[in-house]
């Protein structure tokens, strides 16, 4: 990855050497003067820089989210270079420097906005809201499966093609012909009818002149050269040989070590240790006390792990210290109860009437269900390096959020954000949690008391029992079949609701429905986490799903085929998964299939899971997992998107679990929040379906189904409905077999 | 003390005790073996001890003395070249956060100089210590028996030359 000089990315027009660089704003033109002030400070400008043509005929790609994996520094480049009409072979990737100038309107906007056009009446306003709102959250975002389809598709694809059109322009100009008669390909201009052809670099200077189309003409699919193929991740070879830079390998010249122990019960007070304390301790250099938690800085990691271990750190006594998760989740109940008896619930979805339904019916089905906390455990432990001057600090890190992290530290340290450069690294894994700024203001702090750099590292303890978790929540559903076996009412009551907005909501033809959720606050931090609400309601729903089947006598494919009767996209994806999965051909004794429908982050996945039960142990064979995501702009990436989501939502089925004991997390590293290993993962097929809908996320959408599909094949298995996760916490007997 | 990493001699002054791990990445600056669980229990940390794998984590230096220390960055022959595992890894498109990617390529490196044959049992024994939690699974699983496949076919031509030199 190149790196960026502090100044290099402001300017823009034609750079020293001949480059020229594209910036694009996200709604060009028609901006109120408000709107304007409201975005651009003094000596900014609105413009978001993109891409510049480079001397030599290169082409760098800027691009504004971090690599975790998800191959995102090479497909947003292929979008750009092909509405370019750019040589792959002589693209390069630089990842936007954590500035203001990078923050995400793009994403900003899709998320408001989704994709629908907005209509030109409301630009000035719709404009203003958004940049003002991405404005004031920093957002540089890496998450929501968003990269491709708000990035991509909002400034990477119109930013290639606005330079493609005022290079034409140029070169039209230049040799006095129309630009009809021009030809672009693999960078270069050509005239075929005088035999001419020049590369882009020769016509940047005029081009930097002429004014960019606001609305340039995106390329059809079918126009697509570099769009839709598989080239190799420009990020693949430095992760082979050990030259990748993640934020733990950050090495500066005086750099020492921190180690930290955090109050284990969230939000308790350390008490201040005297900085004496480590008087005996050679190459232990000082004792930095924060407010939750004590630091110290040594020569080496290993030392200030030690040390830590060895002092005696004592934390205050808090509300908290008794709670345990059973605690919690009595809470939940009681609230959930009292917002029912109070009808104070918040609605998510209501349609028809399922009092009127339920009062009628004779087929009513209740079931209750539950998932416990779950940490993000990445391969890469928490850390960050941070240099604190009187002038500025800069930390370096693998962030999610860069921006946010600046604005994070500059509060702390009471600075400008300006003030703040954050160098991002490669993160080795994020899932969420890295866009929490947590260990960076902690970095930042202990730095502030030394004049060196000092890199924070945490344990895999710290890491497992300081993080902000997916939470524990409980699924209540009531519904009722009619005597055609059709659900006529679903109640569904849960608590929280966050991301994404369909999470709860069933594709499923249901007339009468009543969604709703209620708010109950605990001590346990919250976080995003991979495929965030999706993770467990895609559980919840298709499992009850399920259960539903059973009543009603049906197979669970039929059973949700019959109910998809006004959403062919989706039953699309379910028919070719069954039929991928041989669905409805017979299994050995003690084999089970599972079936799952879920949408997330805009993409439609379907999942069959095909597993045995061993001796009374689980084994999981085969999964097989049919995604729409409209478009697949680099299908080997997405597919090592899907294949990961399921091993990732796999862990999480099969043993995710964090309890609370006395306020505090139970679990401290991965011989008690285990993970799936090489002998665990499953055969995985995938299929991608491409319709011309909005492109759709990557990074999470498979995750959710995993979970309802290895249930609902343990039920086929063996009888036993798994309504709690995780599912090593049930005895698996496969001779209790029930079904035909 | 002095150590014997990557066919170079060097020269470090630490604890004896301190965990190999630390003073290959702090110490000697290479920072391809990565830090991920401290107890054994991952496998980003390997390394080669005179050949056999070990989690370096866990391994005071004083035990590497006199041992030929191979990490990441020692695998491939010259600065040109890639190993094979790391090749077939490129094509494959093995690594997605690549964070353990060190340590599985070292666990792959010690299964295939023993074996380069291994069955879907050997590879899970071999390889069920390393956790990757992007769950490239699948892809390690298909380059490791790429990588092997390729071996054994190098080994089968050197053995062949062999016999037509006999």
């Amino acid at each position: 990855m190149g790196k960026w000089t502090r100044r290099a990315f402001i300017t823009t027009g034609v750079l020293s050497g001949g480059a020229l660089i594209i910036g694009v704003a996200i709604r060009p033109g028609n901006r109120a003067d408000k709107v304007k002030d409201l975005i651009a400070g003094e000596g900014d400008t609105v413009l978001n820089i993109w891409l510049k043509v480079n001397a030599d005929n290169t082409i760098t790609v800027i691009v504004p989210h971090a690599e975790m994996g998800q191959g995102v520094h090479t497909t947003l480049p292929m979008m750009l270079a092909d509405e370019m009409d750019a040589d792959w072979k002589n693209i390069k990737m630089l990842e936007a420097p954590g500035n203001k100038e990078y923050a995400n309107y793009a994403m900003g906007k899709g998320f408001l906005m989704g994709p629908k056009d907005i209509p030109s009446i409301l630009i000035g306003t719709v404009d203003g809201f958004f940049l003002t709102a991405t404005k004031q959250i920093s957002l540089q975002m890496t998450g929501g499966s968003s990269s491709v389809r708000f990035t991509g598709m909002f400034a990477m694809r119109v930013a290639g093609a606005a330079a493609r059109s005022v290079l034409l322009e140029a070169a039209s100009e230049e040799w006095e012909v129309a630009a009809e008669e021009l030809v672009v390909k693999n960078s270069t201009i050509s005239h075929p009818a005088s035999n001419r052809m020049a590369p882009f670099a020769s016509f940047v200077v005029k081009a930097a002149n002429l004014s960019q189309p606001a609305k340039p003409r995106l390329k059809t699919s079918e126009e697509f050269t570099i769009m839709g193929t598989s080239p190799p991740r420009f990020d693949i070879p430095s992760k082979v040989d050990g030259t990748a830079n993640f934020g733990i390998d950050v090495v500066l010249p005086n750099m020492k070590y921190a180690a930290i122990k955090a109050s284990p019960v969230f939000g308790a007070k350390a008490k201040p240790l005297e900085a004496s304390a480590i008087k005996d301790m050679p190459g232990v250099h000082k004792i930095v006390n924060l407010e939750g938690a004590i630091a110290v800085i040594a020569d080496g990691y290993w030392l200030a792990k030690k040390a830590i271990n060895t002092l005696p750190i004592e934390f205050d006594k808090s509300d908290h210290d008794t709670v345990g998760l059973n605690d919690i989740y009595d809470k939940y109940l009681r609230d959930m109860d009292s917002a029912i008896a109070e009808g104070n619930e918040e609605k998510d979805v209501k349609k028809g009437s399922i009092k009127d339904i339920f009062k009628e019916a004779t087929n009513v089905i209740q079931a209750e269900y539950r998932v416990p906390y779950l940490a993000h455990a990445t391969m890469e432990p928490m850390n960050c390096t941070a240099l604190v001057k009187e002038d500025g600090c800069e930390i370096w890190v693998g962030s999610q959020n860069p921006l946010g992290f600046a604005n994070s530290v500059a509060e702390v340290l009471d600075m400008d954000t300006e003030k703040v450069l954050v160098h991002n690294q490669y993160l080795g894994g994020g899932f969420g949690r890295r866009s929490v700024p947590d260990v960076a203001i902690q970095a930042a702090l202990i730095a502030k008391e030394v004049d060196y750099p000092v890199k924070l590292i945490w344990s895999r303890e710290d890491d497992i029992r300081q993080d902000h978790y997916r939470e524990a929540n409980i699924s209540r559903f009531k519904a009722s079949l009619n005597d055609k076996g059709q659900i006529s009412a679903w109640n569904n009551q849960f608590v929280f609701k966050h991301d994404p907005e369909e999470a709860p909501h069933i594709p499923y033809g249901v007339e009468n429905q009543f969604i709703h959720y209620t708010n109950s606050e605990t001590h346990v931090p919250w976080g995003y986490w991979r495929s965030v609400d999706s993770s467990m309601h895609a559980f919840f729903t298709e499992s009850f799903m399920d259960e539903l089947a059973f009543k009603a006598n049906k197979d669970p494919y039929q059973f949700r085929r019959d109910h998809l009767t006004n959403a062919p996209r989706f039953l699309k994806v379910l028919d070719l998964a069954a039929e991928k999965a041989n669905w409805g051909e017979a299994l050995p004794a003690r084999w089970g299939r599972g079936i799952s429908l879920h949408q997330s982050f805009g993409t439609i996945v379907a999942q069959v899971a095909e597993i045995e039960i061993v001796d009374d142990q689980l084994k999981v064979h085969r999964v097989v997992c049919v995604a729409d995501p409209g478009y697949a702009f680099h299908p080997d990436g997405f597919t090592a998107q899907m294949e990961s989501g399921i091993v990732f939502g796999l862990t999480a089925a099969l043993y995710g679990e964090i309890t609370i004991e006395n306020g505090a997390v139970k679990q401290s590293n991965f011989h008690d929040y285990q993970m799936v290993r090489m002998h665990e993962s499953p055969k995985i097929e995938t299929y991608i379906v491409t319709s011309d809908n909005w492109p759709g996320g990557a990074g999470e959408p498979s995750t959710p189904g995993i979970a309802p599909a290895l249930a609902n094949a343990i039920f086929n298995a063996t009888g036993i409905r798994i309504r709690e996760l995780p599912v090593k916490n049930h005895e698996l007997k496969a001779d209790s077999k029930i079904l035909g | 003390m002095k150590l014997n990493i990557n066919n170079r001699i060097l020269e470090v002054d630490v604890d004896p005790a301190t965990p190999l791990l630390w003073v290959i990445r702090e110490q000697l600056e290479l920072t391809g073996t990565k830090f991920g669980c401290g107890i054994g229990q991952c496998g980003a940390c390997t390394v080669h001890l005179d050949g056999q794998p070990i989690r370096s984590c866990l391994t005071p230096v004083q035990q590497a003395i006199d041992k030929e220390i191979t990490t990441i960055e020692g695998i491939a022959p010259n600065d040109n070249e890639w190993h094979i595992i790391q090749e077939i890894w490129i094509e494959e498109q093995v690594p997605q956060c690549g964070y353990c990617q060190s340590g599985q390529i070292m666990s792959v490196h010690a299964l295939l100089t023993n074996n380069t044959s291994p069955t879907d049992k050997d590879i899970d024994e071999a390889m069920s210590g390393n956790i990757c939690r992007c769950g490239t699974y699948p892809r390690v699983r298909k380059g490791i028996k790429r990588a092997a496949a390729t071996l054994a076919a190098a080994s089968n031509t050197i053995k062949g030359n062999n016999g037509e030199v006999d």
